[in-house]
């Protein structure tokens, strides 16, 4: 059944319009790859899926699990099951990881309305979790994402996405500046939250990361549309002929 | 700098003065310090905008109010009462002033180590001490009307003394408390803290209230650190939300002695906290840290300076703030470097969180060197919340209300982490969560 539904939307940064009338559905249990060449737009859907303030929606709907997604503020959002892994991660000086963790796990029990957890609670739950991404428990104490490298930024991404376990996990870019075992770890995480009622949209501007995370459907999004969409082959064809050969929009993703 | 005298303002303090001088039995010389204090003050009057030390705060709604003196001991204060003004730490040496008057059945000074000795003033004055003569020899009050009132109306504080060689394992916590009967009454706490050579100790000095009662609280405390010595000092201020308070620290450093001052200020309508220190001794080090935390009306306006009078000394200065709603702070940083004080190596910086549009912050670091060879810094910066942070946290599931309270105490964990008595900085941590609700 379907999970995300976006129709024609369209979406400015400032006054420059980026999304120029995208369609797509995800289904639960699948797996989604939008790729596309830089400034095509894919960040901005990113972005404007979780209800960044700076995206500004001018036409178009998207429905999340039946609901309105674009009159839900971005802490609705996630507590109604979505996930952005950002591009970016943001530092947070001051705020242990720790804190930052069971904070966003217990408002998001809070909204389904479920008992929060004390710390001992939670501890337990990362011991399991950190496992997952291969981190070290020390990593808790340190401030969220401050004088974290590259891979430790994405991989702790990657931890909150277990912790939270989203219906909806969107990967913005996630394997940009990993090393193959860092996109391994990462690659690995993703693959083990997978389940059937479920989904995950793979952000990317490379096949790369699609050889560990095997899409359902790739699609290819050029000046603000989705130009062509296929199976995970179209991946591969994109990594050996370039963005070129996809210019003409073909509408509605399939 | 002298400013006009608020005449009426002043008369409103003559009766009780003379009440004061006529009722209580103090030494020949602590009455004649306070006749020419309260002389000065009439000279002085109340500070006005035109007084450049408080130029961006008026204390017009002080001067608007007539304020009884107390003198007598008064109040209901429990034990329980007091409980959530304690750190939830056992054991520390705690001298409680209800109402501006020592009591010492909530207090905890019975059993001292040796070398360390806690009075309460009025007994110091009964079996003077050569110790007590140090009172109003390390402050001034020239050009400071608060320090001249607070010495024409002192009658009561903690004396302290630590000798040397003496390491003090517990703080010290002077904990200023009024109730309901302090409304429209004024206080004025006087403390003396004398740490003798190569000792070290901790001093909490505490001003809060269990009532929403309207009160003029104007403290001093002189504070000496001897030769090599260090003294933490910690000052706490949640007073009612309707109160006046200024309290004015000075502090005298001998050589290659330490002297750590941390402010809280997040109570009082209008407040204003003085940390002076002169750091008379080759070696020295100083680090005055603060953190004000407004809302609603409040305004907070701090004031340190620190005088570098020898060569060879540090000071470091991180003030931070956040301030919500219609609320007002002020930051004054001076730091002196005298002629001689050469290799002085100075940092000063003031940060502050702006919450609301209408909330306002005047900063004014100021900087005067008169030596040739000194490493001295200083910065202000004012800003919101950042938007991209704030962003982060809600995609989180984190709701508006919990990201700005985390942001929060984000801006504010470095400052508090300087603390350095668990039970002090954990308690704070948790008011910066907490206060902005």
């Amino acid at each position: 059944m379907p999970l995300l539904v976006i129709k024609d939307l369209h979406a400015n940064v400032g006054d420059k319009p980026i999304l120029k009338g995208l369609s797509l559905t995800v289904d639960t249990g699948s797996v989604h790859a939008v790729m596309g060449p830089n400034g095509s737009g894919k960040s901005t859907l990113a972005q404007v899926l979780a209800g960044n303030p700076a995206y500004e929606v001018t036409g178009g709907s998207i429905e999340y699990d039946g609901r309105d997604l674009l009159e839900m503020q971005p802490e609705e959002r996630a507590q109604a099951g979505m996930f952005l892994a950002f591009q970016y991660p943001v530092e947070i000086p001051g705020v242990s990881n720790a804190y930052f963790l069971r904070a966003a796990y217990n408002e998001i029990r809070k909204a389904r309305g479920h008992e929060e957890v004390d710390p001992l609670e939670f501890a337990d739950l990362m011991e399991e979790k950190l496992q997952l991404v291969d981190m070290d428990s020390s990593m808790l104490n340190r401030s969220v994402n401050t004088g974290f490298s590259g891979g430790e930024k994405k991989r702790n991404e990657i931890l909150q996405m277990a912790v939270l376990e989203p219906r909806l996990a969107i990967l913005d870019e996630t394997d940009s500046g990993l090393d193959i075992d860092a996109l391994r770890v990462v690659a690995d995480g993703v693959n083990k939250l997978k389940r059937p009622d479920n989904a995950t949209i793979v952000v990317t501007h490379y096949q790369r990361l699609l050889n560990y995370i095997v899409p359902d459907f790739v699609h290819v999004l050029v000046n603000g549309r989705i130009a062509k969409s296929g199976g995970k082959d179209l991946a591969l064809e994109l990594e050996e002929k370039g963005y070129d050969w996809v210019s003409e929009p073909a509408g509605a993703a399939a | 700098m002298t400013s006009p005298v608020v005449t009426g303002a002043v008369e409103s303090y003559v009766a009780a003065f003379e009440e004061l001088t006529s009722a209580v039995a103090v030494p020949d010389g602590v009455q004649s310090m306070r006749r020419a204090a309260f002389e000065r003050f009439a000279t002085l009057g109340l500070p006005t905008t035109k007084n450049e030390d408080w130029h961006f705060t008026s204390v017009a709604p002080i001067a608007e109010h007539e304020f009884t003196l107390l003198t007598a001991k008064s109040g209901d204060v429990k034990r329980a009462d007091l409980e959530r003004f304690m750190f939830g730490a056992a054991g520390w040496y705690t001298m409680v002033f209800v109402n501006g008057r020592f009591t010492p059945e909530l207090s905890d000074i019975a059993t001292l180590p040796r070398g360390v000795k806690i009075r309460d003033l009025a007994s110091a004055w009964a079996k003077p001490t050569a110790s007590v003569e140090h009172i109003g020899r390390l402050s001034s009050y020239d050009n400071a009307a608060f320090t001249a009132l607070n010495t024409a109306f002192m009658h009561d504080g903690a004396v302290v003394e630590i000798a040397k060689d003496v390491e003090i394992d517990r703080p010290v916590h002077l904990l200023y408390v009024t109730d309901a009967v302090a409304a429209k009454a004024m206080m004025h706490p006087r403390n003396l803290v004398l740490v003798g050579r190569n000792a070290r100790a901790t001093l909490i000095e505490s001003y809060v209230s269990t009532s929403d009662a309207m009160y003029l609280v104007n403290a001093v405390t002189e504070v000496s650190v001897g030769e090599g010595a260090t003294l933490r000092h910690y000052k706490i201020q949640r007073e009612g939300r309707r109160a006046f308070h200024v309290g004015t620290i000075e502090a005298h450093q001998a050589r290659d002695s330490h002297y750590v001052s941390f402010s809280l200020a997040t109570g009082a309508e209008l407040s204003r906290t003085n940390v002076y220190t002169t750091l008379d001794g080759e070696g020295c080090g100083a680090t005055l840290n603060g953190l004000y935390m407004l809302d609603g009306e409040q305004i907070c306006d701090h004031q340190t300076q620190i005088i570098h009078a020898q060569p060879n000394c540090f000071s470091r200065e991180l003030y931070k703030g956040v301030l919500d709603d219609r609320s007002h702070g002020v930051f004054n940083g001076k730091v002196y470097v005298h002629p001689i004080a050469q290799k002085t190596d100075g940092k000063q910086t003031n940060k502050t969180l702006l919450l609301s549009d209408t909330a306002h912050m005047d900063t004014k670091p100021q900087l005067e060197i008169f030596a040739d060879d000194v490493k001295c810094t200083h910065g202000a910066t004012v800003g919101q919340i950042d938007q991209t942070a704030l962003f982060y946290l809600k995609s989180r599931g984190i709701d508006r209300a919990l990201a700005r309270r985390l942001l929060t105490y984000a801006f504010a964990a470095d400052v508090l982490e300087t603390i350095e008595v668990e039970a002090v900085r954990e308690e704070l941590e948790k008011m910066t969560l907490e206060r902005f609700v």
